[in-house]
């Protein structure tokens, strides 16, 4: 009994899984279905957006001062963005369900962010070379330096060359330590074995940010108290080597891991020792982002003021021995200028910062132009050279046709 | 079907091959090279220790005159060996503390914004944006919270103490916001400002590190989620920010690392003070690195190595809070494993 049972129940249960019930048809077909738009943004995305940016903004100037007792630039904002946000919602909840709105009050709460990123870097910007244009105009203030100038003086008396001088001469001494320094270490992280790496990726790390006064209080108990040196640009270029040295290791160990790996092994397949493998083909392949992280590593340099204060020190007057004496520098000449209540004094603070800024940008510009090229690819110029030498490598090659050897 | 193996002919004069030696041991140029190239490695640990080492000998007499008062005293007169860390540290932590607060949901919108929400041929310009921030000065940013912000912000300043005064934090002593002849002199130099400027170089820091995390979420998932009808948000929630939460703490915790430090931008927005007081909207305030920055050109001997002992706690500070960053945002990479 079982068994058959079971077989009729079995035989049911295969006829209901493999049969297809077709739904009743309705007397009247349903709606034709209309075919979904699956872009990010429909034009009634773009209406209603634009209609509650209008309505908040229409009612927040009604708030301030006609309706209500409100005033102030940053309440306006605030206020506005609130409202925004508010009606936007209410617009959107009209056709779409409540993930649906969450996901659009979210997505605006994050275009705010980055809006409020982007006008802060604006404002930076712009308010440092609005402040400073006076003083930018005139062309005193790249050939003189601040030693014949009072506190009282016009703009068109004195300028920062002192400054200017004093941050070349410092980041160049810091450089010729940094530089190779920076890149041995990061070939060290990148290319050998060693048991140590993992160590030294974690203190480079913690290096990147060391608070800079510490750096140049650390110069200071050394160099100064310790070794009975004087203050001296050269005791700054040491500070800033301690800045500038960990942010070209990480960035530049980062280019290097980018390195293809078969290239290498290619290089140690004709039998290269590994020294000629990093000089010949890693740092090569690498170079446009190794420029990079050394330009990286002057635009964090240049920009340093508490180790240049601390070791250097605040001079008016044109130094260019790195030796002896205090040496200025753009940030520490900045710093020097606005705490001054003069307002020509804290004009050129202005232009300064608005030199300094253009040179950190200009490097920064050209850091991020060399790193858009990827690593391994080639100029046309780098192109034609490596053709030119190849060609000159043939030379040296003798072909000998039905040789024994 | 058959298939034949012919045999070589067998050879008996040859002597039987040998198998060549092959050694995995590098030529002397390379153990050279390789030795070389470690003794970069441990300059660059010896740097970081002597930082440590040299600090410590030179704080080491101050230490020795007031111990553990060091840290529970407010006061900085040296020469009459009366002096502590306890309100600079707290106006340290206070402002990096309101920076982070600030920074924090700005950098995750914006790196959420970049990686979700722009559409790609914008991506690149808002990176170099953020990227841009990072690269100003700090000087500059001081001359921006000094200049703009300060006169911009006082508004806020009172705004928060009329209606949150009750709130501690926010309390101002001395002044009556519903005075109309107030000057607003009592909001300046105050913790607050300085830590909005800093939150603004926190900002980028925080940012590209979160950035970096959201970027690497595995496609897969992200997809998988679209395709069970998730909205984007849905899918941030659901996806990015648990896979990215070690990048959103480690960034975060590089920021306050940063933030700790800070020198000139604040030194150039507080003017100094030194008795403990949690009132963030107060005119004046302190901290750590600005302390070192005013006193060191002028201090000598004993006073020295007071500063050089305030630089030691700045130091371990730091230190510590990037160690715990850096494990935090190494474990959240290891998390990328799930691609497979």
């Amino acid at each position: 009994m079982t068994d058959t049972s079971k077989q009729i129940n079995d035989e049911a249960r295969l006829r209901s899984l493999t049969s297809t019930t077709v739904p009743p048809r309705l007397a009247q077909p349903a709606a034709p279905q209309v075919r979904r738009s699956i872009g990010r943004i429909s034009g009634r995305d773009v209406v209603v957006l634009l209609g509650s940016g209008l309505t908040a903004l229409a009612t927040t100037e009604l708030l301030f001062g006609r309706l209500a007792p409100f005033r102030g630039r940053l309440g306006f904002v605030v206020v506005a963005f609130v409202l925004f946000v508010v009606v936007y919602a209410l617009l959107v909840s009209l056709t779409e369900d409540r993930p649906q709105v969450v996901d659009r009050v979210m997505g605006s709460l994050f275009s705010a962010a980055a809006v409020i990123a982007g006008a802060a870097l604006v404002s930076v910007v712009g308010f440092t070379l609005w402040r400073g244009r006076t003083a930018l105009m005139k062309s005193n203030l790249y050939v003189q330096d601040m030693s014949n100038t009072g506190p009282l003086d016009p703009l068109e008396n004195g300028g920062i060359l002192h400054a200017m001088l004093g941050t070349v001469i410092i980041v160049s001494l810091a450089l010729v330590v940094t530089v190779p320094l920076g890149l041995a270490c990061a070939v060290f992280l990148n290319e050998t074995r060693s048991r140590m790496r993992g160590l030294v990726r974690s203190v480079v790390t913690a290096m990147t940010a060391l608070p800079s006064i510490l750096a140049g209080l650390f110069i200071f108990a050394t160099w100064v108290l310790i070794l009975g040196f004087e203050r001296s640009g050269f005791a700054a270029s040491l500070a800033i080597s301690i800045m500038m040295l960990p942010i070209i290791v990480r960035s530049a160990e980062v280019v290097l891991r980018l390195v293809p790996g078969n290239l290498r092994e290619a290089s140690e397949a004709t039998g290269a020792p590994q020294w000629r493998t990093v000089w010949h083909v890693v740092l090569p392949t690498a170079r446009s982002g190794l420029v990079n992280a050394v330009i990286l590593g002057v635009a964090r340099g240049v920009g340093e003021t508490a180790p240049v204060l601390l070791v250097s020190g605040i001079t008016s007057t044109t130094n260019s021995n790195p030796r002896s004496n205090p040496m200025m520098s753009l940030p520490l000449a900045v710093f020097e200028f606005v705490r001054s209540p003069q307002p020509a004094l804290i004009q050129r603070g202005f232009a300064t910062a608005a030199v300094l800024m253009v040179l950190v940008l200009a490097l920064f510009t050209i850091a991020r132009v060399i790193a858009g090229r990827p690593v391994g690819r080639q100029s046309k110029r780098q192109a034609r050279r490596m053709l030119r030498r190849s060609a000159k490598d043939l030379g040296r090659i003798e072909i000998v046709v039905g040789g024994s050897r | 079907m058959q298939t034949k193996t012919a045999l070589p002919v067998r050879d008996d004069e040859r002597p039987s091959p040998t198998p060549r030696e092959i050694s995995s041991r590098r030529g002397r140029g390379d153990r050279n090279f390789n030795r070389g190239l470690s003794l970069t490695g441990i300059s660059v640990l010896a740097v970081m220790a002597a930082v440590g080492l040299f600090l410590t000998i030179e704080a080491w007499d101050a230490f020795r005159a007031v111990g553990f008062k060091f840290f529970t005293t407010s006061t900085w007169q040296p020469d009459r060996r009366v002096f502590g860390v306890a309100a600079v540290l707290l106006f340290t932590v206070l402002i990096a503390l309101l920076a982070v607060a600030i920074a924090l949901p700005l950098a995750m919108g914006t790196a959420l914004f970049i990686v979700e929400v722009v559409p790609s041929w914008l991506r690149s310009t808002f990176i170099a944006i953020v990227d841009l921030m990072a690269a100003v000065p700090s000087v500059v940013y001081g001359l921006w919270g000094l200049f703009f912000l300060q006169g911009q912000i006082i508004g806020l300043s009172r705004w928060l103490t009329t209606w949150f005064g009750w709130i501690p934090l926010f309390n101002v002593s001395g002044d009556d916001p519903t005075s109309p002849l107030a000057s607003g002199t009592v909001y300046t130099a105050s913790t607050f400002i300085a830590g909005v400027v800093v939150s603004m170089m926190v900002l980028p820091i925080a940012c590209s590190v979160m950035r970096e995390v959201f970027s690497q979420v595995p496609p897969g998932e992200r997809e998988g989620a679209f395709a069970l009808g998730s909205t984007r948000w849905g899918m941030i929630r659901t996806v990015t920010l648990p896979f990215g939460r070690g990048g959103i703490i480690g960034g975060t915790m590089l920021g306050l690392g940063r933030a700790l430090g800070e020198t000139i931008a604040v030194y150039l927005i507080i003017s100094p003070r030194f008795d403990v007081s949690f009132h963030v909207l107060e005119n004046g305030s302190n901290s750590v690195s600005s302390l070192i920055a005013l006193r060191t050109p002028e201090a000598t001997g004993f006073g020295l190595s007071a500063l050089m002992a305030a630089g030691l706690t700045l130091f371990v500070m730091t230190l510590v809070v990037n160690f715990v960053a850096s494990i935090f945002v190494a474990r959240s990479r290891s998390g990328a494993g799930s691609e497979a």
